[in-house]
């Protein structure tokens, strides 16, 4: 995608040095590797000192960047013989969340093969995408879909993986009017009740409720440039400082990114993103999502129904410790 | 299990009475009613549970007050009123959370925005809670949550139904994601409740009940009851409007727009709500009914209508 944020200028302005170098190179037959190669040496260096230091903020901007994988990216990364499966059967067909059977392809790991129920928030990459996709903000029909779909791979004893990117749950009218709140909460609910292992990996913006909605799983991971939120920085700033221009100060102040929420005990992991970010190398970010995964639902198996739901309620119990007045 | 009996305590009562002292129309001891602008005497407002006697307005209604509304006289004993936020953010705005915190336990007397209790609703035993909407607008960190969880863990253990009564804007900000794990956190205690005790849990909506309280255990009860004129949904109307970008509906997020769209089972008054409640648990509860329509509860004094204590 050919969106560069601000402080990946520098970076790329020396890629497209280098990118002129070798073009000289070819038409003209001269050799100026040695000058590409300190150029390409440089532009490495400064990405990695610029990516080793990332605001909460530059990574909100990654987190929302349209280059980045979105569900559908893992699933023909990761999966094969995957069946969209649509509707809430109560005449809605969301399309900001998609949902399906696949089988899961991961060669030399233990779950190679494994059919699972793969579900997740779908954003587009342009405009028309993005108004067929609703910019990834759900409906309450995408989060009955979504509970339909779940309960079939607990009927069926399916392990759930959830992908989950999207500014947050639709407020709009006919949102609201079909029942938003009783959607996400019902969501929160029964995913804490089900009897198969589930995985839910913050892919990109885990917006407030509406990642929620998706998020109560056995293990939450996160990637690396993904942020996890109560609300979003503009949002935020906008009640706090009336300005959403603050965002960044709030991005800060909200302590939304993977390290953050390892730190607050709210994940689980955090999944490594090739340098640069997701965005500049997805078939990587892919494959790193998917050695995460192999690794997790592993060490799920051993576990039947009971235990599974147990500790999922265990993991979501203990988070948010409180002090006690004498 | 052991809590001080709200009638042993000196303070339980000691509520700013005034609700408009700034006003300089409204004498002291008077408040004028929002809706209908009638000058209304503040114990007689009390009273009749803070509800306008000429236009029916529901103004706020403190803890203490609902839960003694709701309950049979000398049923209620408190729980986790001595649970505390920590500020694991370092959270800051104007001013720090801790700060912010601290002069709502101050100005209100209570260590955060939920007050829990065991009691009994015609009878039937019961655990209870409501919100403070005065503490940081009733907002959810882990204090609620954990109160609330608490109180579905209780119920679940006592097999005795639940009720929650919420005023709240949704989950509190300054405790940042942690605010948005309490949803999780809330519900999963209140499925165990249905499958580990199958009592049923009755969730009463007041105006404001927005945010992620909305979109948890407030919109899941098995019975959903709103009083009246109450503001209710996921997103507040202010931020729909922005997205959108047109007029809202007449009435939209009112608890009659949501009865209209078929989201709660019933818009009550708030001097029927316990009643209400009563005949509904007694009926789930397959108990017989109260020969006097729930008007003395198995306690030997008879119960004055709510809001007398």
């Amino acid at each position: 995608m050919d969106v560069t944020l601000d402080f990946e200028r520098p970076i790329v302005e020396l890629w497209r040095r280098i990118e002129q170098l070798r073009e000289l190179e070819q038409s003209d037959g001269v050799s100026l590797s040695s000058s590409i190669e300190q150029l390409a040496l440089r532009a490495n260096e400064l990405q990695q000192r610029i990516f080793s230091r990332l605001t909460p903020w530059q990574r909100t901007q990654l987190a929302r960047h349209p280059g980045r994988p979105y569900v559908l990216d893992y699933v023909a990364g990761l999966m094969t013989e995957f069946t969209e499966l649509h509707g809430d059967r109560g005449g809605f067909d969301d399309r900001a969340i998609v949902g399906g059977v696949a089988r899961l392809r991961l060669p030399g790991t233990s779950v190679d093969g494994l059919p699972v129920v793969v579900i997740g928030h779908q954003k587009g990459r342009n405009t028309k995408e993005n108004l067929y996709r609703n910019f990834g903000m759900a409906r309450p029909d995408g989060y009955r879909k979504a509970l339909r779909l779940m309960r079939l791979a607990d009927a069926q004893g399916l392990p759930i993986l959830t992908f989950i990117d999207t500014p947050g749950a639709y407020p709009g009218v006919d949102a609201e009017e079909r029942g938003q709140a009783e959607a996400i909460a019902r969501n929160i609910l029964e995913m804490s009740r089900l009897r198969v292992p589930v995985i839910a990996v913050v892919c990109g913006e885990g917006g407030s409720g509406g990642a929620l909605a998706l998020g109560v799983g056995n293990r939450v991971l996160m990637l690396e440039n993904s942020v996890y939120s109560v609300i979003s920085p503009e949002g935020c700033a906008a009640i706090l400082w009336r300005d959403r221009a603050e965002g960044p100060r709030a991005a800060a102040a909200l302590r939304i990114t993977a390290a953050d929420c390892l730190e607050l005990g709210v994940i689980d992991g955090i999944i490594p993103e090739p340098a640069g970010g997701a965005h500049r190398a997805v078939a990587e970010t892919v494959a790193s999502v998917g050695r995460a995964l192999a690794e997790h639902l592993g060490s799920l198996s051993g576990l039947d129904g009971a235990a599974l739901r147990a500790q999922r309620y265990d993991r979501f119990r203990s988070l948010g410790p409180v002090d006690a007045l004498k | 299990m052991a809590g001080k009996r709200w009638f042993e305590r000196p303070d339980a009562m000691a509520v700013p009475s005034r609700e408009s002292a700034a006003d300089p129309a409204t004498p002291e001891f008077y408040t004028r009613c929002p809706s209908c602008t009638e000058l209304l005497y503040d114990e007689a407002l009390r009273e009749a549970i803070k509800v306008c006697g000429r236009c029916g307005h529901h103004f706020p209604l403190e803890p203490e007050l609902r839960l003694l509304s709701l309950c049979d006289v000398g049923t209620l004993v408190e729980h986790d009123g001595h649970l505390v936020a920590r500020d694991l953010l370092g959270f800051f705005d104007s001013k720090p959370y801790k700060a912010r915190l601290a002069s709502s336990q101050k100005a209100i007397g209570r260590s955060d925005a939920f007050y829990s209790a065991s009691g009994a609703v015609w009878g039937v035993p019961v655990e209870v809670g409501c919100f403070d909407f005065r503490f940081m607008g009733g907002s959810m960190g882990a204090v609620v949550g954990e109160s609330i969880t608490r109180l579905y863990e209780r119920a679940t253990e006592r097999k005795v139904p639940a009720i929650v009564v919420s005023a709240s804007g949704g989950a509190r900000m300054q405790e940042g994601v942690l605010s948005l794990m309490q949803m999780a956190r809330t519900c999963a205690a209140l499925g165990r409740l249905r499958d580990e005790a199958g009592m049923p849990y009755v969730s009463v909506l007041t105006h404001p009940t927005t945010g992620g309280v909305a979109a948890s255990f407030a919109m899941l009860g098995d019975i959903i009851l709103a009083e009246p004129r109450s503001l209710i949904g996921f997103a507040g109307p202010r931020v729909i409007k922005e997205t959108i970008g047109q007029a809202l509906p007449e009435g939209f997020q009112t608890s009659e727009y949501l009865l209209d769209h078929g989201m709660i089972d019933a818009i009550v008054e708030r001097s029927a709500l316990r009643s209400t409640i009563g005949r509904l648990l007694r009926q789930l509860l397959g108990l017989p009914a109260l020969p006097d329509e729930g008007r003395t509860t198995g306690t030997p004094a008879p119960v004055r209508e709510a809001g007398s204590a």
